[in-house]
Parts: structure tokens; C-alpha cells; sequence
């Protein structure tokens, strides 16, 4: 049994839970504070840098923002349901359809990516953390408080409304008087941090802390996709930095950028938000495509098919989707050059898209299929997608778009592609990973629900704003009439209820998985340590992981390592044979346990950081001199923190532990 | 970084290199987009001046040469702490990080005296898109070494305290790698924005 | 970018220690820091000098030369990234083309480079 030295449960007036762990007494103080030190309770989640507990909170707050953001668009649907809807008037029409795409977007996407990551990306690689574990838990808070403060706008005066792309110069003080934008822009900005120091945490994770024996072509193709994502994010989310700040400056301090009787151009804000907007397109889409690659070869009981085919596409679109932003503008008289140029490059991304589509098509192809509820969402998505995928390749031919921009034909892609695409991966990854994290496996029959609703009330919902928009439905159109919804078939009213109808529909899929969510809690059976028979790193280890993950750090030799510790190929009939179970590779690694374990240490400062920046962005909008407190709080963290070690000092352990040179710490820095 | 025995066993990086100094790497590739955006900015739009001065009017090419001149050197200073770290020399490393805060200090202090003097000539930050677009480019940057002076500071009050010499190596380089960045973003701007004319 | 995955033991003994190591190997003495600072120096007066002499059709292609060679000079020798890890030149450099790359072309479709 490994013995982690860390703060062990209360100080020496509690008996630990191990009666081997030392008890840890902060014997500095760093800054202000002493160290927390509380393993359970509120405070062992307030203060963690615990990535998987990090990673659930991220998973958390996503789901809320789910829900938030689902509520708004049902009430957009609700509204078109029928000629003239009264349900909300334009301006609370406009922060409906608004809120609802930057929610989804920034706050429920974004973040349960980097929950998943954040959780799985150090198992899958065999590490014990991240690299930098304080930086990680402040980018949870920055999360947190950026989500809250563009939320906050709600009760002060209302939301953000103008689109989620929040073009100039209709997003100025002018056409936008309340401080919804401000709010917005403000929060997006906090909401950044967490995007780009997690992915500085988590490159620099995949690069420096994989377990011996695992290069990069040997990483799981789950964690590759988050890597191409990280990289995306890095590069990405400061071109949207800067908007934001040009914006922000605009709205609250006078700045001209936007303003055109001086002279602004404003495509200027159209070509920075697109150049960060198309990369996120696919940081969006990406973790999903890397979580139905890890789960269709293990329900098609074969290996993932072209492996490095998927890691370089999955690269590719990467790169290139830096050069296909102004497809977004091609309705904005960029020149025929222009247009030419990003239309060619826009149909060139669809071919490491396609690569992907046949990779998981041949991994199918001659499996032992078995159809979870994991493998349902993973085809759902294949399907789905490529139905998305086509109607984007329609847009990349500009004359075709210049007819479909800012109709419901768009709505239609963006939906197939982000909701058949990446939710649909995100809820693959939900039942896939469920008893990884919990330990207990989320109900079929109940997922079985889930998932056909989903399936049906996506359809219903988006399919007909093909028809819609080809029609010349408008999008962000608050009400449509009787007299020219047309007749017979393309009778716009028949094809809104439809949708509408679609949605409730879609919101009973997702109330199932909610249920489901219940059922399980309260179930008292544990999943098997290995229910899948799965592949991977991050199923080599209890259900849920011990807080070091790993009571020995595997040494890897194959892709899918967990799958060939488990299985051989048999030299006469080369079929793969069954060597060890699960329990057997477990017990294996458990022999060679580390004897001494360091972990980092629970920290107050990276909340304290955090919750200093809404209070700036507040005071931006309403008064300097609270934005001057909240930098003096952040300040304050920032010392405290700067002082504070990341793992706790030899000084805090017992003499005996500290003498432990052989062991392995976890590699963390700094941070 | 982490000063403590601890922190420092098993070591293990897949590739060998330091956590700290790859993810300062990875930051600085990230700031050379933000100071694409800052300088795009201003480049589409230094030549529109509805109202106020023009670059030509306000600009003092030899006083913006000097504290040039200055950061420049401060890239001289730095690498000498750096390298005066490395050789555990911390009377070395905190002399040299002293003179090269103080440069930074001279050039931040050249750069309120010419916000001063144009806002004094007429360019407010609300005067045109020039001037919106000249404050905020140049104000990011000096917002950048104004940082970067903080942590010099703070790293010469920890250095001090601190009983094993070179202990803070790592941190001076990290701390110089900031500072040269900061600095390579100033040699493009001394030339887009004050070199070339409209 | 490949990498060979090695069990890294040598920097156990401290990041300091590792550090010095780091920088003898690479062999820049305060001489030749001092000698870059100097070239820079040059450089920049004659940077400077385009403000008094007219140097005609060379005015512009010659600011931008010594710009690139300024910035290239301070990255490569007072940054070390000619002597590290080749992977920290990755990074960088992938970060610095790319905003190069996004930022000309989206210039490039205002005519910018018309004008």
C-alpha cells in the first residue's frame, strides 16, 4: 500500500484513515495563510488541485451552464412555435438566442472538454497530476467567475444581445445601451484565462509527464485530439483577448475602434473574432472526436483503424483551420480574391474530416459491434456529423453561401455539427467514463431513453431548418407571420412547430440522463473494475482512481497498453487470448507499488486569485475604485502564492517519511 | 522553482526539460498573438485621423529613440543576471536584475512623459482611431514591462532571503526570457509605428 | 516533432544544478553577450538614421530587414533558443509564424498592402 504523503485527514487529533500515512502539520506560514489541509469535506474541493476532483468540477458546472443554456433555447422555440409568439418580446428575444449560444459555447462545450481532460489525460498517459496543479485549479475559478459574471448581466439591467459573434459596430453603446455586453465581454475575458493557462498545463502535461515507454504515437488517441485542442486554445483564445479588450475599451472607456463615423472599419472585429471563432469551431468538436475514438474500437472489440491516419488528421484540421475563418464573411464584400482563397481552403478542411469518417467506419467494419449506450452516441455522432459536415461543405461554395448566410440553413449546420457532434461525443463520453469516475455505471435501459430521444428530438428540431433557411427563414428573427410563411410543403409555420415540437422532445432525452444521473447515485452497485474491457491507460486502476492514480507507474510498450497486458496473440492461430484479467494487471502493478508518493498540496490561493477577477470586471462597468480592490486582491494572492511551494515542504512531513528519496513525486512544478 | 528537497526527486520529464521553462515558452508563442492583434490594429489604423493630430505631428523620433536605446540594453542587463544565476552568483545576479528593473523604469518613465506630451499636443485616447489604437498597442506593452519590473523587484527581495546561492536560477531565466520577450515586441514597434510613416 | 520517451534522472539533483550545467555547455561568455548588445546598438542608430537620411527606395525594405534581424538576434542568443531544446523553438516560433501567417492575410483582404 502506497503511502501518500500529503496533508493526511485532519492533524494528529484525528486517527487517519491509513494508519501508515504521516500526519502533516503546515509548520509555515506562506504569505498569509497556513496550507489548507482537509481531505473531505467542502473544503478538500475548495482548496483541491486534485485534477480529477478539478475534473469533476469542471463536468459540474458545465452541466449546470447544460441546463441554463438548454431552458434558453427552448424558449427561443417556444416563441417560433407559432405566427407572432408572444412569449418574448424582441429585446429578450435577442438575449435569449445570445445567452443561449454563448452559454453553450463557452460554458458547457468548452469546459466539459477540459473536464474530460482534466481528468483523463493524466490517467491515459500514466501521470499522477498535471504539471502545474495550482494553475489548473485557479483555471477551474477563472471558469467559474468568467461564467458567472457574463450571467450576472441577467439581473443587472439584462444580458448580452447582440449574437453570440457580437458583431461591431451593433454591439456598441449605441445599438447595445444596457450593460449586457460589458458583461459579456468582461466575462469571456475571465473565462479565457482558464482556456489558456489549462492548455499551457496540459501540453506541457502530455509533453514532459508520460509514463516511461509511452511516446507519442503511442498515446491515446483521447488524448492526442486534446492535445491539437490545447494547441488551438493557446493560439486562440489571445486573438479573442485582444477583441474583447478593443470592445471593452469601446464600450467603457470611449475608444474609437468600432466607431465608424471616425473612420472604423468594422470588419476589424469580424476578422479577430472569426480567426479566434473558426479555430474554436474545432476546439469545440475535437475532445469529441478523440472520445468516440477511444470508444469505438473497444465496443467494435478491433483496434482503432489507421491510427496515425487519425492522430495527423486530426492535426491537419488543426492547422488548416486557420486559414478558412473569413468563410464566415464571405457575405461581407471581402474581394473576389479573398473570397477564392478561403473557399479553397474551406473545402480542403473537409478532407481530414472525411479521413476521420472512414477511420471509424473501417474500426466498425467486421467488429464484434456491441451497442451500449457509449456505442449508440459514438454512431449517433458519425452519422450526425457527416450530415453536418455536407451541408458545411454547401457554405465553403460562396456563392451558394452568400444565399444561406444568416439564414436557418446555418442554424441547421452549426447545430448538426456541434450538437450531433460534439454533445453527442460529450454524451458518449458520459456513459463511457461514468464508472470510471464514480464507480458505478449509469442505467442502459435508461441511457437506451436517452439516447433515442436525443436522437429523435435533434432530428426533428434541426432538420427542418435546412428546409427553413433554404426558404429564407432569417435567424435571430423574433416572430414570423401567417401571410408569408407560404404554402403546402414549405409552409414556414408547419416546419417551426415541427421543430419546436423537436425540441421538447430533445429536452426529455436530456431529463433522462438527468434521471439517470439520480438512479445511479442511489444505486449500491459497483461497477466492474474494467466494464468495458477497454483499452487504455486510465482503466488500469481502481474505480474510482486513488488520488495518486497510480500505485506504480506502468511502464508502456504498446498503444492500447492496458489491452495487451490483458490479452496475447496466440503464435499458431493468431487470435487474441485472454493472459490476465483486469484484477490480475491490477494486483500486477499494486506488487511494485511506490513506497513514498508525493503529491502536490491543496492550496487557498488560486480561488483567492480568481475571486478577485470578477470584482475587477465589476468595477470596469460600475466603479474604478472597486476594480483597484479587486486587483489588490488578486495582488494579494498572487504573493501569497508565489511564497507557497507547490508540494509541501520536508519540514511538514514526519522525519521518517521525509527521508524517502527513492520515491517518485509526481514531476509537478512550480506552478 | 520550488525551493524545497521534495519538489526536486524524481524529476521525471518525458523529454528532459523543465516544466516551468516549456510553458513560459508556450506562453510567449501565445503573446505573439496578442501583439499581432495589438499592432494589426494599429497598423489599419494609424493613418486614420479624423480629428486631432497625425503620427507625423506628435511622434519624437529622437526622445523614442533613446528609451529604445534603453530597453534594448535592458536585454544586456537581464541575460547578464541570467548568466550570473547560473554561475550561483547571487551578489551578481540581484546587481544586475537592480539595473535592469531601473532601465525598465527609465523607459516606462519615458513613456508617461510622451503619453503626457501628446495628450498635451491634443491626441487623447478618444482624440481618433490613431489615438485609440497608439494608447492601447503602446499601453499593453509598457503594462507588459511594468510587470516585468514587479517580478525583477520581487526577485531581488527573494533572492535575498534566500540562503543557497543560485537557488533561484531557474526563476531568473524565466524571468529573462519574459523580459527579452517584452523587449523584441518593443523592436517591432519602434519600427511599424515609429519608423515607418503613414 | 518526435521525441524518444526517457526516464529523466539526471535533474534529480536540483534544477539549479541542472541549470548551470545548462549554460556553461553553451558557451555565450559576458564577451559575447556584450558583443550582441554592441551590434544591436549599431543597428538600431542605424535604424534611427532612416529618420535623417533619405534612403530612397531601400527606406523601407531596410527597416524591415533590421528589424527581423534585431528580433532574431535577441531571440536566438540573449533567449538561448539557438542553443536549447529545439522544442522550445517549436512553440515559439509556431505561435510567432502563425500570428504572422493570420494577421498579413487578414490585413491583406483591407487592400492594406495596397495602399
Amino acid at each position: 500500500m502506497a503511502i501518500i504523503e500529503r496533508p493526511a485527514p485532519g492533524t494528529t487529533l484525528v486517527p487517519a484513515l491509513a494508519p501508515s500515512a504521516p500526519a502533516i502539520t503546515p509548520a509555515r506560514t506562506f504569505g498569509a495563510l497556513r496550507r489548507p489541509v482537509a481531505t473531505t469535506g467542502w473544503k478538500s474541493w475548495l482548496f483541491t488541485v486534485d485534477h480529477k476532483k478539478l475534473g469533476l468540477m469542471y463536468g459540474a458546472t458545465a452541466l449546470f451552464f447544460f441546463i441554463i443554456g438548454g431552458l434558453e433555447a427552448v424558449l427561443i422555440r417556444l416563441q417560433l412555435a407559432a405566427p407572432e409568439g408572444k412569449v418574448l418580446n424582441a429585446d429578450l428575444y435577442n438575449q435569449m438566442f445570445t445567452m443561449h449560444a454563448t452559454t453553450m459555447v463557452f460554458l458547457f462545450v468548452m469546459p466539459m472538454a477540459a473536464g474530460f481532460a482534466n481528468y483523463f489525460l493524466p490517467l491515459q498517459i500514466g501521470a499522477r497530476d498535471v504539471a502545474f496543479p495550482r494553475i489548473n485549479a485557479f483555471g477551474f475559478w477563472c471558469l467559474l467567475a468568467g461564467g458567472i459574471v457574463v450571467n450576472l448581466a441577467w439581473f443587472f439591467g439584462g444580458a448580452a444581445d447582440g449574437g453570440w459573434f457580437m458583431y461591431a459596430p451593433n454591439s456598441g453603446p449605441v445599438f447595445s445601451p444596457s450593460h449586457g455586453v460589458d458583461f459579456w465581454a468582461l466575462g469571456l475575458q475571465i473565462a479565457g484565462i482558464a482556456s489558456l493557462t489549462g492548455a499551457i498545463n496540459l501540453i506541457v502535461t502530455v509533453l514532459n509527464m508520460r509514463a516511461p515507454g509511452m511516446t507519442l504515437m503511442k498515446m491515446p488517441i483521447f488524448t492526442w485530439m486534446i492535445t491539437v485542442v490545447q494547441f488551438l486554445l493557446l493560439f486562440a483564445v489571445p486573438v479573442i483577448t485582444v477583441a474583447l479588450f478593443l470592445l471593452t475599451f469601446q464600450r467603457s472607456f470611449d475608444a474609437k475602434f468600432f466607431d465608424v463615423a471616425a473612420g472604423a472599419d468594422p470588419l476589424l472585429w469580424q476578422h479577430l473574432f472569426w480567426i479566434f471563432g473558426h479555430p474554436e469551431v474545432y476546439i469545440l468538436v475535437l475532445p469529441s472526436f478523440g472520445i468516440i475514438s477511444e470508444v469505438l474500437p473497444v465496443f467494435s472489440r478491433k483496434p482503432l483503424f489507421g491510427y496515425p491516419f487519425v492522430v495527423f488528421s486530426g492535426a491537419a484540421i488543426g492547422f488548416v483551420g486557420w486559414g478558412v475563418w473569413a468563410h464566415h464573411m464571405f457575405a461581407s464584400g471581402l474581394g473576389p480574391v479573398s473570397v477564392a482563397v478561403f473557399s479553397l481552403a474551406t473545402m480542403a478542411i473537409a478532407v481530414p474530416t472525411g479521413v476521420k469518417i472512414i477511420n471509424w467506419t473501417l474500426t466498425m467494419w467486421g467488429g464484434k459491434l456491441v451497442f451500449t449506450t457509449a456505442m449508440k452516441f459514438a454512431v449517433g455522432l458519425i452519422i450526425l456529423f457527416t450530415i453536418g459536415g455536407l451541408s458545411g461543405v454547401t457554405h465553403s461554395v460562396a456563392p451558394s453561401d452568400t444565399q444561406q448566410t444568416d439564414t436557418y440553413y446555418i442554424v441547421a449546420h452549426f447545430h448538426y455539427v456541434l450538437f450531433g457532434g460534439a454533445i453527442f461525443g460529450i454524451f458518449s463520453g458520459f456513459y463511457y467514463w461514468w464508472p470510471k469516475m464514480f464507480g458505478k455505471m449509469l442505467n442502459e435501459r435508461l441511457g437506451s431513453w436517452n439516447f433515442w430521444l436525443m436522437v429523435i428530438g435533434m432530428n426533428l428540431t434541426f432538420g427542418p431548418m435546412h428546409i427553413l433557411g433554404l426558404q429564407g427563414q432569417p435567424r435571430r428573427m423574433y416572430q414570423w407571420t401567417e401571410a408569408r410563411a407560404g404554402e403546402g410543403f414549405f409552409n414556414l409555420g408547419f416546419w417551426n412547430l415541427i421543430a419546436s415540437i423537436g425540441s421538447i422532445i430533445l429536452t426529455l432525452g436530456v431529463l433522462f440522463f438527468l434521471i439517470n444521473i439520480v438512479v445511479t447515485a442511489r444505486s449500491k452497485v459497483r461497477a466492474p473494475l474494467d466494464p468495458w474491457n477497454a483499452r487504455s491507460l486510465e482503466w488500469m486502476t481502481s474505480n474510482p482512481p486513488k488520488e495518486h492514480n497510480f500505485d506504480s507507474i506502468p511502464h508502456v510498450n504498446h498503444l492500447d497498453e492496458f489491452f495487451h497486458r490483458k490479452y496475447e496473440e496466440d503464435p499458431t492461430t493468431h487470435t487474441m487470448r485472454e493472459v490476465a484479467t483486469a484484477e490480475q494487471v491490477l494486483a500486477e502493478l499494486e506488487k511494485n507499488a511506490d513506497a513514498h508518493i508525493h503529491m502536490p498540496s491543496p492550496s487557498y490561493w488560486p480561488i483567492v486569485l480568481a475571486a478577485g477577477m470578477p470584482v475587477v470586471a465589476l468595477g470596469v462597468i460600475y466603479s474604478i475604485p472597486v476594480a483597484i480592490v479587486g486587483g489588490l486582491i488578486m495582488l494579494y494572492a498572487i504573493y501569497g502564492w508565489a511564497l507557497e511551494p507547490a508540494t509541501a515542504p520536508a519540514i511538514d512531513h514526519d522525519e521518517s517519511s521525509s527521508n524517502g528519496h527513492n520515491g517518485h513525486a509526481v514531476g509537478a512544478s512550480h506552478g | 522553482m520550488a525551493d524545497t528537497a521534495v519538489a526536486h526527486e524524481g524529476h521525471t520529464s518525458s523529454t528532459g526539460i523543465s516544466n516551468v521553462k516549456l510553458g513560459m515558452w508556450l506562453f510567449l508563442g501565445s503573446e505573439c498573438l496578442l501583439f499581432g492583434g495589438l499592432i494589426s490594429t494599429y497598423m489599419l489604423y494609424r493613418g486614420r485621423v479624423s480629428n486631432g493630430p497625425t503620427p507625423e505631428q506628435v511622434y519624437d523620433i529622437p526622445f523614442t529613440s533613446v528609451s529604445s536605446f534603453v530597453l534594448l540594453m535592458s536585454s544586456l542587463t537581464m541575460v547578464l543576471a541570467v548568466s550570473a544565476a547560473a554561475k550561483k552568483d547571487d551578489r551578481g545576479t540581484n546587481l544586475w536584475l537592480v539595473v535592469t528593473a531601473l532601465l525598465g523604469a527609465t523607459f516606462v518613465g519615458g513613456q508617461v512623459y510622451e503619453f503626457t506630451a501628446f495628450y498635451n499636443e491634443g491626441l487623447g485616447f478618444t482624440t481618433s482611431l490613431f489615438g485609440s489604437s497608439f494608447y492601447t498597442l503602446t499601453g499593453f506593452h509598457g503594462v507588459h514591462v511594468t510587470v516585468g519590473i514587479i517580478m525583477l523587484m520581487a526577485l531581488v527581495a527573494i533572492n535575498k532571503r534566500s540562503r543557497v546561492p543560485g537557488s533561484k536560477a531557474e526563476t531568473v531565466e524565466m524571468i529573462g526570457l519574459y523580459w527579452h520577450f517584452v523587449d523584441i515586441v518593443w523592436i517591432i514597434i519602434f519600427t511599424l509605428v515609429y519608423l515607418i510613416p503613414v | 516533432m518526435t521525441m524518444h520517451t526517457t526516464e529523466h534522472t539526471a535533474a534529480s539533483h536540483g534544477d539549479s544544478a541542472h541549470g548551470g550545467a545548462e549554460h556553461a555547455e553553451h558557451g555565450m561568455s559576458t564577451r559575447g553577450y556584450i558583443n550582441i548588445a554592441l551590434i544591436l546598438a549599431a543597428i538600431t542608430a542605424l535604424e534611427v538614421s532612416t529618420y535623417y537620411v533619405d534612403f530612397g527606395p531601400l527606406f523601407l525594405p531596410a527597416l524591415l530587414i533590421m528589424m527581423v534581424v534585431k528580433f532574431f538576434m535577441v531571440v536566438s542568443y540573449f533567449m538561448h533558443l539557438k542553443f536549447d531544446n529545439k522544442l522550445f523553438s517549436w512553440m515559439f516560433y509556431a505561435g510567432l509564424f502563425l500570428a504572422v501567417g493570420v494577421y498579413v492575410a487578414a490585413l491583406g483582404t483591407f487592400h492594406f498592402f495596397l495602399r
